[in-house]
């Protein structure tokens, strides 16, 4: 079981695993009454999204927090692993539904979180370039509470990319936004998250056919993984092609059916 | 703000007209002094009072001091080793069913005729509201902020020093300014179950002299410490949280 206190030597399993693909195996997830899910298994890619879909309480979220090595529910029987038999030992880096910025720390500040969150000293510099990346270079003083909702989610978005963790763990991420600034940050996403490993948990069908270079369907009880091909044209795609609404109309039809 | 303020000060000079007149329809000074009166012998023992006053003012700040750093301590302690909340947080409980004013002569008796038992009065009836803000403030952060901490690989301290304080210092805000109203309390009964100095002592000795315009005097030094030292820890927290937004100022009362 991933403790939060064997996370602070983290950095090791990473490296073993940056050159190809990232397996993470064996995830089991138990209640006292039932089980989510058990033997869950996915192979993510060095580099790309993927996506996972389900619907509301089949474990999608909790899978996402047993690989950050978080705390599920309290009676829960959890493990995961990767292909070495060894349990799980990811740095990761968070984005959550929220924006959860820090209400008393200046945006600046929040982006360089981690920093101060493991007593180092803060990359103002990058933190700096992060948040002009992420078009927010001017309201570097300001506390978040001055900022729009999209303003806010790319400063989580900027705090995100601090990390510079291989793996990129997003838990509905665009979920609160209006559709127009949802597609603003999809395109931004894409464009500064490229070449990094990205797992996003999403309830939008679109969403995932626009991202994704894997999507992940979890369905059933016990819930299994089952892949769907993604659309050829390169990642943020049009949401607006044929080839999309016959991709997600299949989609649906997946989420919907209850797996054998 | 000054509207406020003029309002404020208009009401005040109402009261103070009522008080003159009912003084006038013929009331003892004995009993109830005029305002005037009293303003008299602001006047006329100010250096008395100032004497008395410096040393209450003493020992309301030294209480509060003392009391919010020994609350804030306990919630930080409770929070951080949660094993302690079944055994302290109980006795701590217990502790609140006992009258600080039952056990003033006591604390006379241990910490002496001076100041310290003063001190010690303070401190103990501002400790609990200051430690139980706290903690529920500590408890009550927001929990996504505590799984960012997690996966940015912060110790379990740093997550309390650096996400859970910061985020509980409204909730502790409350308990400071709740605590600021309480400690001159604590200060003056100890003065009033044993001592030789403060404005305690001071009321005691004109209460028994029927130098009742000097009783109010006093009262009203008191009064104005008080306020100031309330005031005062409201400006400190907000100066502490220049993030959190002023709710009364913006939504609060709008002027007609």
């Amino acid at each position: 079981m991933p403790s939060s206190s064997s996370r602070q030597t983290s950095n090791n399993t990473l490296q073993d695993c940056d050159d190809g693909v990232l397996r993470i195996e064996a995830a089991r997830l138990a209640f006292t009454e039932h089980c989510l899910f058990d033997g869950l298994s996915m192979t993510l890619p060095a580099h790309g999204w993927t996506c996972l879909l389900g619907r509301s309480g089949c474990g999608k979220s909790s899978l996402l927090r047993m690989i950050a090595g978080l705390p599920v529910a309290p009676d829960a029987s959890l493990s995961v692993g990767n292909g070495a038999g060894q349990p799980l030992n990811l740095r990761v880096a968070w984005m959550a539904q929220q924006d959860l910025l820090l209400p008393w720390r200046r945006v600046i500040d929040n982006v360089s979180l981690g920093a101060a969150m493991r007593g180092e000293r803060a990359d103002r510099e990058r933190a700096m370039a992060l948040l002009e990346q992420v078009g927010l270079g001017h309201t570097a003083r300001r506390y978040p509470q001055t900022l729009s909702g999209g303003e806010r989610s790319r400063v989580a978005l900027a705090r995100t990319l601090y990390e510079s963790a291989p793996l990129v763990l997003m838990d509905e991420p665009f979920a609160a936004l209006d559709a127009l600034t949802r597609l603003d940050l999809h395109a931004l996403a894409h464009r500064l998250l490229a070449g990094r490993r990205v797992v996003m948990v999403t309830h939008d069908p679109l969403e995932a056919l626009r991202m994704a270079n894997q999507i992940l369907v979890m369905r059933g009880t016990p819930a299994r993984l089952d892949s769907l091909d993604v659309p050829s044209q390169p990642a943020p795609r049009d949401p607006a092609t044929p080839a999309m609404s016959n991709n997600h109309a299949r989609l649906l039809a997946m989420l919907d059916e209850v797996a054998a | 703000m000054t509207r406020a303020l003029g309002r404020l000060l208009l009401a005040t000079a109402v009261l103070m007209v009522l008080w003159q007149l009912v003084t006038l329809a013929g009331v003892p000074r004995y009993m109830l002094p005029s305002p005037v009166a009293v303003l008299e012998t602001l006047i006329a023992r100010a250096e008395l009072l100032v004497e008395h006053g410096l040393i209450t003012l003493g020992e309301i700040l030294a209480g509060f001091v003392c009391g919010s750093l020994l609350g804030v301590a306990t919630a930080l302690v409770l929070s951080r080793w949660q094993f302690l909340r079944a055994t302290v947080l109980p006795l701590l409980l217990i502790s609140q069913a006992i009258p600080v004013f039952a056990i003033a002569p006591l604390l006379v008796l241990w910490f002496g005729y001076g100041p310290g038992s003063k001190v010690v009065m303070a401190t103990l009836i501002i400790y609990f509201p200051v430690a139980s803000t706290c903690y529920d403030g500590l408890r009550q952060t927001e929990p996504g902020w505590l799984d960012l901490a997690r996966t940015m690989g912060a110790s379990p301290a740093r997550r309390l020093l650096r996400v859970q304080l910061p985020a509980a210092l409204p909730a502790l805000a409350s308990g400071l300014r709740m605590a600021a109203t309480a400690a001159p309390i604590g200060a003056i009964i100890g003065e009033w179950v044993g001592s030789s100095a403060g404005l305690g002592y001071l009321m005691l000795q004109a209460n028994g002299r029927m130098q009742t315009d000097l009783m109010f005097a006093a009262l009203a030094v008191l009064v104005v410490m008080t306020v100031t030292l309330y005031f005062g820890v409201d400006r400190l927290c907000r100066t502490l949280m220049p993030w959190q937004p002023d709710r009364l100022r913006e939504g609060g009362a709008a002027p007609p």
